[in-house]
């Protein structure tokens, strides 16, 4: 491990999958870390590799995927590495993964306290009246109403924002290290949503877990993120801190997946749009993938692909326009303005780091 | 919003809704809802699902027969039309864009003729050069080539099927388009592109749209008034910049409290408002009241004074 803060560290990471027409090339060279206890969001469309890229830490890839190159560190083990044997006691114990839909993750003809107490049978051998019991305080912990009563329900008599949340409980019922969440409130409505974000935060702080949360939805994220990587073409072109990647994003993509989302406040007659379709993967482009689409392109982003320049110690991005040599740009309206919040953010703090000192400095005197 | 010189195109009175009359598993999907559409306006209707807001587009583009209520486009009462003249020209007038684009194109059809399908039951070309001519003027205005005619829906990504779909909506030149989440099965740079296709159309051709969706901040970006549907019943009705600066009924409040919003500042001090919806069935009676000029809210006689108040509170009444 490079960084002993660190919890899980994806280095170059690059996955074929097999087609009749060829080889997609899924995930391009994606290397991250995790640190303990916090949340690390991917946004990006879809075809992006978001979901394939938590699929291959959890060894759940389909048969024709092709891991070419890369290693997943997990407690100074390469789980790439790992027989199918091994990464079915890291599943559901060290790794959980939540899945998008509630209505086909959970299995129809199971009671839930049995689909809830199963994980703990298989990894831990508990019995079953033991693991029942527990079963029913995970229940209560996720905010299952009369659970004494529901335990013994099947999964058709719960709505969606119920079931999610046994989706949850069977997934944390083992307390595990890492939690990876694959869209886990697209599928419900933005009351149930909030609900949901509410409960993993609050669980996340009682059982200090790291979560990997998975969304297209930039709003989700500004709420739920402490860090974001965005990733696009089966590549991340920029990651950082929620509010470096909010409030002073650099790469082109993130300014047009920000300003395309219309706020609250959306006056314009014509909302920004990122013009064109992502590119194919079976063929990717040889330069910057997003080349194409981009308006702020410059010559060399169709020849050759960017480095990460970096920012901030925290926050890189993947775009010639950070390059020395590079034309100075205008960014979208609404990106200005976010940028000079942060600016104003940054001040702030500065201010009150000067006062905190000259405070420590009296003292000092006195 | 111009009031004074809009037209009603669209006139919903006291439309009910139910599924399985008089069963022990009767659902009330649309219960009693009651508004009006202007032409050229969009309406937003938004709710949860389950809400009854794509009952409600359905019901109004007749593809149910209403349990009750009534339907008037154009001032002429939809459930009177005989004559299958009169039938057909409704259902050309009123067309609809459908949430998924990979269930709602027919694989099997080449896209000019998904697109052409109601030209031909329609008769509106002369001859088949007119109609290949008509498809691949509608391919371009949607923003697709016209040599993307003769291929097949699955060569197309998500949003370009989206505009496939509009294009087939607008071949037989309709006046009024239901659209029912068009845009939630597609991604977020992709969304906005259909968004400013529909309201270009909406400008060059004068077009009425009725804007189902459950994402709030694209229903406000796009539309002129907003309904708010709960449990098949209409809340509050009022226009979009209005609704979002000063919800009246606690349950528009608390749905907008819960729409995440893409600054990580304004989400840390986020508050949300919870919404108890068992007090709607104390047994009062409750109608759609104008609490406001324009500004409509489902209230029983004595909460009127409530909701008032809290309208003077946000100076929406003059006095």
């Amino acid at each position: 491990m490079d960084n002993e803060k660190d919890i899980l560290e994806v280095r170059n990471l690059e996955v074929n999958f097999k087609t009749y027409a060829g080889d997609v090339k899924a995930i391009r060279n994606v290397s991250f870390d995790l640190r303990k206890g916090e949340t690390l969001a991917i946004v990006g469309e879809s075809g992006s590799g978001k979901s394939v890229t938590t699929r291959t830490i959890m060894g759940l890839n389909a048969r024709n995927a092709d891991i070419v190159n890369g290693s997943i560190m997990y407690k100074n083990e390469d789980l790439l590495k790992k027989s199918d044997k091994d990464m079915e006691g890291i599943r559901g114990q060290d790794i959980a993964e939540i899945f998008q839909d509630p209505m086909t993750s959970l299995d129809p003809t199971m009671r839930i306290g049995r689909q809830i107490a199963e994980p703990l049978m298989i990894h831990k051998g508990m019995k079953k009246e033991k693991a029942l019991a527990q079963a029913l305080e995970m229940m209560k912990l996720v905010g299952i109403t009369d659970a004494e009563n529901r335990i013994n329900d099947y999964p058709h008599q719960f709505s969606g924002g119920m079931r999610q949340r046994i989706v949850i409980a069977i997934a944390l019922v083992n307390y595990p290290e890492i939690l990876i969440a694959d869209e886990p409130t697209t599928a419900l409505d933005v009351t149930i949503q909030a609900q949901i974000l509410h409960l993993m935060k609050e669980l996340q702080d009682k059982i200090s877990t790291s979560i990997i949360f998975i969304t297209h939805d930039l709003g989700v994220v500004a709420g739920m993120a402490d860090r974001v990587a965005v990733m696009y073409a089966g590549q991340i072109v920029e990651y950082g801190t929620v509010d470096e990647i909010f409030y002073n994003p650099k790469h082109p993509y993130t300014w047009g997946l920000l300003s395309s989302m219309p706020t609250l406040d959306t006056k314009s007659d014509v909302l920004p749009s990122i013009p064109g379709t992502p590119p194919d993967l079976l063929d990717p482009p040889a330069g910057d993938a997003f080349a194409a689409r981009n308006e702020y392109a410059l010559k060399i982003d169709s020849q050759r692909q960017p480095p990460f320049f970096k920012v901030s110690d925290t926050h890189y991005a993947a775009t010639w326009l950070l390059h020395p040599d590079a034309p100075k740009v205008t960014p979208p309206a609404q990106i200005v303005a976010r940028q000079k919040k942060f600016a104003q953010m940054q001040q702030e703090l500065f201010k009150q780091q000067q006062q905190s000192h000259r405070v420590e400095e009296e003292e000092e005197q006195q | 919003m111009d009031y004074e010189n809009a037209k009603k195109i669209l006139e919903v009175k006291h439309l009910k809704q139910y599924f399985n009359v008089g069963k022990a598993d009767e659902v009330r999907a649309v219960d009693d809802i009651s508004f009006d559409i202007y032409e050229g306006e969009t309406f937003g209707l938004v709710g949860e699902s389950g809400s009854g807001k794509t009952t409600a587009g359905r019901a109004i583009l007749h593809l149910y027969e209403p349990t009750a209520g009534e339907i008037l486009f154009d001032g002429k009462n939809v459930d009177n039309f005989t004559s299958m003249e009169d039938k057909a020209e409704f259902h050309r007038k009123m067309q609809m864009i459908f949430q998924d684009p990979y269930a709602s194109l027919n694989p099997r059809m080449k896209v000019k003729d998904i697109v052409a399908e109601g030209i031909d039951i329609n008769h509106l070309a002369k001859d088949d050069a007119d109609r290949t001519n008509q498809v691949e003027t509608l391919l371009e205005t949607v923003g697709l080539n016209k040599d993307h005619s003769s291929r097949y829906p699955h060569e197309f990504s998500g949003g370009q099927r989206q505009r496939i779909g509009i294009a087939r909506a607008l071949a037989v030149h309709p006046k009024f388009v239901i659209a029912d989440e068009p845009i939630s099965a597609l991604d977020v740079s992709i969304q906005a592109q259909v968004v400013n296709l529909m309201k270009k159309l909406q400008r060059e051709q004068n077009l009425t749209y009725l804007f189902i969706a459950h994402d709030l901040s694209m229903v406000k970006y796009i539309s002129d008034r907003i309904g708010v549907l709960h449990y098949g019943r209409m809340l509050e009705i009022a226009d979009a910049d209005e609704i979002y600066a000063h919800p009246l009924h606690d349950y528009t409040k608390s749905l907008l409290s819960a729409v995440p919003v893409p600054d990580p500042e304004f989400e840390r001090t986020r508050q949300e408002i919870k919404y108890d919806a068992s007090r709607e069935n104390d047994g009062k009676e409750r109608h759609l009241v104008e609490i406001a000029p324009h500004h409509y809210v489902r209230a029983a006689p004595d909460e009127i004074d409530m909701y008032k108040q809290r309208a003077h509170a946000a100076s929406l009444l003059k006095e």
